[in-house]
């Protein structure tokens, strides 16, 4: 914890407290620093400050009344939660899932991870300095918001699963607007290299800045694109497929020296794969239910399970253990953030502060999603 | 005799035009600042597809002095472990260099406080008391976030200082005078931008630095140091370093104008307009202004170690050559 290097203060060091109230920790995050002038000598990341204890929550709840909880642990990508939470218990039960709302799902999830990149594209820009590009970006992923609002109704913490399928199902409308989204997003992409990719400035404060290598995020459980940039080509949807991915042609977009940089054009390439499912699924969209029957209270056999999806940080896994009852004996969800987060111990010392708050960026964290 | 005649006669004539214009630097000062404000507001909203102020007068024109009128309501914050004397000193130290540096500003042939012999030389000397307002004021805060800002500001400004002197230093040898008005007439027939484009960009860039500018707005990175050397001041102290920046702005393009582009002149090849001169100054400025603010709101931020890089490693040798190269030539036509 942060008290733990805390020895008496000389002339060189001092102490600084980087949050939890701070513009660029966004959210409640904690980081105690030692600083020698402008470098880092040790750095800590405190969390818990948002904790408000949604796994042990689920063990009061059914496994209905827990489906809003998963989104909001991580509020830029709740649909993914949802999704995740809906097929473990899925797999529990054995509940089958129609077609139609695998589809359903997939193209949701796939727009909720862009609009988290999205977010997280503007906030790192912002991080740096650059205003404009935040925006920008916030106003291509209000289509988004506007677009799952249609169908889910609600912007940011959806619920839209349900065990068995979805909530509601697609209009026409929705497909039209979807399609328009795409053609627009990628009409986007210039304006976004143009003014920030290649950016000297930017190159600058990227390149090089907060080297992950493939030991050391492997060594912190790192998932999502900051092992993809390391290089390491592990994305969940393709390692242990699950829903209807398999069905879909995508690439794992991969860096080389895991800088800021190529995590940066990981989550930009990311994107673009996510729209080439999007359009995948709209085209083969199948007709048919989408939801199946299912017992009104979801009782799974005892036993342990677990199921992994890819959010738009990483790994996202539920291990539930069921006793047999409608409620779960324990839930844990293994959220990548936190790993992510932890990572920071090794990379800050030696940079300049400036650097961890380009650093921090380039992670990604959701702070509710570390501390649940 | 009227009783201003009175005044003025008691006063003499010297000590008159100093008062009025002294007051008229005043209200410039508040005016722009109001106005810039606005200005960067809106043009930053255009920038990134928003409408910006629009509710409090035409276009929004008068936001900015219901800001300030909140901000004159607000409580003067004083941190517990602060150094109270000097933390009430910075904030006017910081504005009052500010106004001193407008007297010799040449708004057009007759529009000028005072026409000193060394006018250049005491913009930049007045110039030079920002630092010191800016680390009195990260030091007395008591704030580690404050003091970093302090300090970055004072490597910052030190640093760029060196090739924005060097810069002017061509055209002082080519108008051969400090003098704001010799060195306006001294472009009558070709501004220095279009003969020394090199020092002209040299001196934008280190004015930007000099002014705490995006993207050289180091000391008072938000996403870094939240407010920098500023975040304990509150109310209308804060509001005063507001009016030092903008203010600042106004003095930097001005200078610039006066230096590089032909100050109270007209535009080449539109003499022929009766237009007066303090419209084309004015016209001018803004221009310089106008990509300030531009570049402020396209660009990331440089990090502090590449900030200095630049300056000791490009600019100041970029300007050393500049300076001979520029003696040289100058030298010869004479």
């Amino acid at each position: 914890m942060a008290n733990e290097f805390l020895e008496p203060i000389t002339e060189q060091t001092f102490y600084l407290n980087m949050g939890p109230q701070h513009p660029s920790t966004h959210g409640v995050l904690r980081l105690f620093l030692k600083l020698d002038g402008e470098y880092i000598v040790e750095a800590d990341p405190v969390v818990g400050y948002g904790h408000r204890g949604h796994e042990k929550m689920a063990e009061s709840h059914l496994y209905e009344q827990f489906l809003p909880n998963s989104s909001r642990m991580d509020y830029l990508a709740g649909l993914i939660f949802n999704h995740g939470y809906v097929a473990a218990v899925e797999k529990m039960a054995s509940i089958e899932v129609p077609q139609r709302a695998e589809y359903i799902r997939v193209i949701c999830a796939e727009l909720n991870r862009i609009s988290s990149h999205l977010l997280w594209f503007g906030t790192y820009i912002m991080d740096l300095g650059g205003f404009t590009p935040f925006l920008y970006s916030f106003d291509d992923r209000e289509n988004i918001l506007d677009i799952l609002d249609r169908v889910s109704g609600s912007r940011l913490t959806y619920s839209y699963c349900r065990f068995g399928g979805v909530a509601r199902d697609l209009d026409d409308e929705f497909i039209k607007a979807t399609r328009e989204f795409i053609d627009r997003l990628r009409g986007r992409w210039n304006d976004y290299h143009n003014l920030v990719t290649k950016n000297v400035i930017f190159i600058h404060r990227a390149k090089d800045v907060g080297l992950i290598n493939r030991e050391l995020a492997l060594r912190f459980g790192c998932t999502g694109p900051i092992l993809r940039a390391a290089g390491v080509g592990y994305d969940v949807r393709k390692a242990e497929p699950y829903s209807v991915y398999p069905e879909f042609d995508f690439e794992i977009p991969t860096g080389t020296t895991g800088d800021a940089l190529d995590r940066y054009m990981v989550r930009l390439q990311e994107m673009e794969q996510s729209l080439r499912i999007i359009e995948q699924a709209l085209d083969r969209l199948p007709e048919g239910p989408i939801r199946s029957a299912v017992p009104h209270k979801v009782r799974p056999p005892k036993g342990d399970y677990y199921f992994a999806v890819e959010s738009a940080r990483g790994a996202l896994g539920y291990y539930i253990v069921s006793d047999g009852t409608s409620y779960p004996y324990r839930l844990k969800a293994r959220v990548p953030s936190y790993g992510n987060l932890q990572v920071l111990t090794d990379v800050l010392p030696g940079t300049l502060v400036a650097d961890t708050i380009s650093i921090l960026g380039s992670i990604d964290i959701v702070v509710p999603e570390v501390d649940r | 005799m009227a009783a201003w005649q009175k005044l003025v006669n008691f006063l003499g004539p010297d000590l008159t035009v100093i008062i009025v214009g002294l007051v008229a630097i005043l209200a410039l000062v508040q005016v722009n600042a109001l106005f810039l404000v606005w200005l960067e507001r809106k043009v930053a909203a255009h920038i990134q597809l928003r409408i910006g102020p629009k509710e409090v007068g035409p276009f929004g024109i008068l936001q900015t002095i219901v800001d300030g009128v909140k901000l004159v309501g607000k409580e003067l914050i004083t941190p517990r472990h602060a150094d109270r004397k000097l933390f009430m000193l910075a904030p006017i130290a910081i504005f009052l260099p500010v106004l001193v540096s407008f007297v010799v500003i040449p708004f057009s042939e007759r529009l000028q406080v005072r026409d000193l012999n060394v006018g250049l030389l005491l913009i930049f000397g007045f110039s030079t008391f920002n630092v010191l307002a800016v680390l009195i004021g990260g030091w007395a805060s008591n704030n580690k976030y404050s003091l970093l800002g302090a300090i970055r500001s004072v490597a910052q400004n030190v640093a760029y200082e060196i090739p924005l002197l060097l810069s002017i230093l061509s055209v002082m040898l080519y108008s051969n005078s400090l003098k704001m008005s010799v060195i306006v007439e001294s472009q009558a027939r070709v501004w220095n931008v279009f003969w020394m484009p090199v020092a002209a960009l040299i001196y934008l860039i280190c004015a930007t630095a000099e002014t705490n500018r995006a993207p050289f707005d180091i000391p008072e990175a938000e996403s870094e140091l939240v407010a920098g050397f500023h975040t304990e001041y509150s109310g209308m102290r804060f509001a005063l370093f507001f009016l030092a920046e903008y203010s600042n702005m106004l003095i930097v393009a001005s200078v610039a104008t006066t230096l590089f582009f032909g100050g109270w002149q007209s535009p080449p090849l539109l003499g022929f307009l009766p237009v007066p001169g303090v419209v084309w100054f004015l016209a001018k400025t803004y221009v310089l202004i106008f990509i300030i603010i531009w570049v402020r709101w396209t660009f990331p931020r440089l990090r502090f170690d590449q900030l200095m890089n630049f300056c000791w490693k490009i600019m100041i040798p970029a300007a050393l050559l500049h300076l001979i190269v520029y003696a040289g030539i100058i030298k010869l036509i004479n």
